[in-house]
């Protein structure tokens, strides 16, 4: 039997989807009891969202004022603390979970597989590595505690409609004073979410400047799409960079990601590999992104972009 | 600011396009260009500035890996690293044994401040720097995009999937960068005549007392599966019907 403990993501309010990625890839180990462990100031209503999740048999809160921000190196020992007598642990392979899950695998001084893409044991997994390029399957050893990330572009959300039983914990851990939350500064928007939309509207360096980044967003918002950017659209610094796509910004799994003007370099495509439908207009027919493209459209994108709003406006 | 030490991964350059071996044991290196990991130059760079910014910290450069690595290293010296250490080990080096390891010099050199990159772009795993800071029990700032050192303290600007986040740390600390956090300057050729005269010690990775633990079994490495290719539209009235036929739009 495996029992799996998955670290939640949240911001106070609402459980991140990731959560519900990380309960599909638990649900795919042979005899799977899953918690879903939430650390906050105040994480009631998160942990009603966590208890809904199909396959979750349990949620276990450990609310304290010094969680409020997820830092590290403060909820890193109490994680520690919770997952003796676990066999796995699982975080979302997010900013989140990237920060903190190795933190917690060095104190229990066990070995962390990062970017879980496929389950083909209790302890045999598939992962991506030099970029995607490779995908490496590793077997760790049973008698230790798994700590792992889930890539959560491989694993649909888990549905909800459960109603597991929800604990709140009192931890006797000290937590460091040395890290300390100082702000946050967010794209808000009103757009859907990059990581999890149906849609994504992407630009590259050919948008030439931020403002012309805006007739993206028009065509996005047509079409109820998010937007994402190429590293070179955001080292330039057309788009902030929580939009940026690929190796080392967000990897996405769309239904359909629409390129303009982005020539798809290898760390770009591993970002959108499991986009179900990749759609690329470049004015350069030699680009590689056409490679990978179920549909291309060789033109400039400062004619068809406009166009496209146009036509599928009213 | 006395000292920073910089840690600095040999891999596969950026851009080689990696090769899957037929037999499925590992990715083709043979005869395969090596250079530094391009986040770990970003970290170098960074220390280099805090250091001509006038607090003339020494910059220590740190490695781990196959004799060869020394190039690597001496690419570090040239850059304007003031010495470095090879941890020499012929086996694979797994990010909890890197960081044991790092730990181990850390531990000698009694660094204010540990910088490296926030991944490697052969193995992508994205976890030395936070275990090196759990092992060492400091804080960490992972994926920083800007740095600001004052005193014993820094604060830190992360990219995060929200945007970005500023935490403050005490020092010392470990840093993983991101990559806008500066550009990295160019190598001069004599900076690298320079660079030969710099000391560069190499010493074994049994002598750390660390043992290269296997602790993850590679089964077999595989190439991933390939996209069909498609098909090419003439204009935007045809993309526009083809997607909405798919039920995309």
């Amino acid at each position: 039997m495996a029992k799996i403990l998955i670290i939640g993501e949240h911001d106070g309010k609402t459980l991140n989807p990731s959560t519900h990625k990380c309960v599909t890839c638990a649900t795919g180990i042979p005899g799977a009891e899953i918690t879903v462990l939430l650390l906050g100031a105040d994480t009631a209503a998160v942990a009603a969202q966590a208890a809904a999740i199909q396959g979750v048999n349990e949620v276990v809160r450990v609310d304290r004022p010094e969680n409020a921000h997820p830092l590290a190196a403060t909820f890193a020992p109490q994680v520690a603390a919770v997952a003796s007598g676990y066999t796995h642990l699982f975080g979302p392979s997010t900013s989140f979970g990237k920060d903190l899950t190795p933190r917690v695998a060095a104190l229990l001084g066990v070995p962390q597989v990062s970017d879980l893409m496929a389950v083909e044991g209790a302890h045999r997994f598939r992962r991506p590595i030099y970029a995607g390029n490779a995908i490496l399957t590793v077997e760790a050893d049973p008698a230790r505690l798994l700590v792992a990330t889930v890539r959560v572009a491989s694993f649909a959300a888990a549905p909800t409609g459960g109603s597991a039983a929800i604990v709140s914990r009192t931890l006797n851990v000290a937590l460091p004073t040395h890290t300390r939350y100082v702000g946050a500064h967010t794209g808000s928007t009103d757009r859907p979410d990059l990581q999890t939309a149906k849609r994504v509207v992407s630009g590259g360096r050919a948008l030439a400047s931020a403002d012309n980044f805006k007739i993206l967003f028009a065509l996005a918002d047509k079409i109820g799409a998010a937007v994402g950017a190429s590293r070179a659209a955001v080292d330039a610094g057309y788009a902030p960079n929580e939009l940026q796509v690929g190796q080392t910004g967000k990897i996405i799994a769309p239904e359909v990601y629409l390129a303009f003007g982005i020539s798809g370099a290898i760390q770009h495509l591993t970002g959108i590999k499991d986009a179900r439908t990749i759609v690329a207009v470049n004015k350069d027919p030699e680009a590689p992104i056409f490679e990978v493209a179920d549909v291309g459209l060789v033109a400039d994108l400062f004619q068809v972009v406009p166009e496209m709003t146009r036509l599928l406006g009213g | 600011m006395k000292k920073i030490m910089v840690c600095i991964k040999r891999v596969v350059d950026y851009n080689v396009r990696v090769r899957v071996k037929p037999d499925e044991t590992g990715v083709m290196l043979e005869g395969v260009k090596m250079s530094v990991n391009p986040f770990d130059e970003i970290a170098l760079e960074e220390a280099l500035r805090i250091k001509e910014r006038g607090t003339n910290a020494e910059v220590v450069a740190v490695s781990i890996g196959v004799a060869d690595t020394q190039q690597q290293l001496r690419t570090a010296l040239a850059m304007g690293a003031d010495r470095a250490i090879l941890v020499q080990t012929e086996q694979p080096v797994e990010p909890l044994t890197a960081a044991q390891t790092l730990l181990a010099v850390a531990k000698k050199e009694s660094p204010d401040l540990i910088l490296l990159g926030k991944q490697a772009i052969d193995d992508d795993a994205n976890q030395t720097a936070q275990m090196l800071a759990a092992l060492w029990d400091r804080p960490q700032a992972t994926y920083v995009s800007k740095l600001a050192i004052d005193g014993a303290k820094a604060t830190a600007t992360r990219e995060v999937d929200a945007g970005l986040e500023t935490i403050e740390i005490d020092l010392p600390a470990v840093i993983s960068v991101d990559l806008r956090l500066n550009e990295p300057r160019y190598v001069k050729l004599p900076d690298i005549m320079k660079a030969k005269k710099k000391p560069l010690d190499v010493i074994g990775l049994d002598s750390l007392g660390v043992a290269a633990s296997t602790w993850l079994k590679p089964v077999k490495t595989a190439a991933p599966p390939q996209r069909q290719k498609g098909i090419l539209v003439k204009d935007v009235a045809e993309l526009v019907d083809v997607l909405k036929k798919k039920g995309l739009l």
